[in-house]
């Protein structure tokens, strides 16, 4: 009867620590990782091409926004004001 | 082409490129989207500032009428307005990505897009009425009105109640994360370029506005 109980009992434990164990590594895991960023990306350089393209998108509406203002002061002059 | 005209364009590259290149904490569900706040959060500085111009320009207006304070708050409401939709639609696109979702009934973003629609309703009513001096007048009135609802709607409700927004409802602003200055660096300045941007705009859009007046006039003394 005792050693019948035993028997569960450690069948149990068996059963259980792996399990256990593996929680714990994965718990583990997503404590000690950290957050992810865009590491590869600057790694790789190729984060220099986005920035290249907002600054010509950026410098291209710049560009427009000067145009348009010279345009105004042109017509100011015109105008007379 | 004046002093902080060059400003502008100067800090504006500096926050393209320093937005990205930058030093930014490494946080958990925001990853490299809090490069976002040297974008989306200037929208907002650069609306709130531009709407507070427009409606100071709309009381000079009913203290000493003339057409030009009416040009310059009519301006600075449609420059406003433009920053306000993009802060919408690139807070709504934040959200999707940190919150799961494009929109949610949260004080500070319904907030936000009331404020829009009280702003809306502003370019509305201005169509709305033929006589210049009464449109002038009623729209400067309404001005009033819109910024007194708006800043609460956008800075003091969202405080008092539980919102998911950063810097509201007991959550804490980015100025927790950001204390290490390397994002201040670029927060900063970025917060004066994008609103010199909105500012140089609405110059632009003003002079022109002012042009067609004067034409206008010529034409009727023209006529008579």
């Amino acid at each position: 009867m005792k050693s019948k109980k035993n028997n569960w009992l450690s069948r149990a434990v068996a059963l259980l620590l792996p399990l256990l164990l593996l929680a714990s590594a994965a718990f583990a895991q997503t404590s000690a990782a950290e957050p992810e960023m865009a590491d590869a990306l600057r790694a790789s350089g190729k984060i220099y091409v986005v920035v290249l393209v907002l600054v010509i998108i950026v410098t291209g509406l710049l560009v427009y926004l000067i145009r348009l203002d010279g345009k105004v002061s042109r017509l100011e002059k015109e105008v007379g004001e | 082409m004046k002093w902080w005209k060059y400003l502008t364009i100067v800090l504006l590259l500096y926050t393209v490129v320093m937005g990205f290149l930058g030093h930014v904490p490494r946080l958990a569900i925001l990853n490299e989207t809090e490069r976002n706040l040297y974008f989306h959060v200037p929208m907002w500085f650069g609306m709130t500032i531009i709407l507070f111009v427009s409606v100071v320009n709309a009381i000079r207006y009913l203290r000493n009428p003339s057409p030009r304070l009416d040009i310059l708050a009519h301006e600075s409401v449609k420059t406003g307005v433009i920053f306000g939709v993009l802060g919408l639609m690139t807070g709504s696109l934040w959200a999707r990505f940190a919150w799961g979702t494009w929109w949610t009934a949260d004080v500070k973003l319904n907030g936000a897009a009331v404020t829009m629609l009280i702003y809306g309703a502003y370019l509305v009513l201005r169509g709305s009425v033929r006589d210049e001096q009464q449109r002038a007048r009623l729209s400067a009135i309404y001005n009033i009105f819109a910024f007194s609802a708006a800043i609460p709607l956008l800075f003091i409700m969202p405080r008092l109640y539980d919102s998911l927004h950063p810097g509201m409802g007991g959550n804490p602003g980015f100025s927790k994360y950001d204390l290490d200055s390397s994002m201040r660096m670029v927060f900063y300045p970025a917060v004066i370029g994008w609103t010199l941007l909105g500012v140089w705009i609405t110059e632009v859009s003003c002079r022109f506005a002012f042009v067609k007046e004067k034409i206008y006039e010529k034409q009727e003394k023209q006529l008579a």
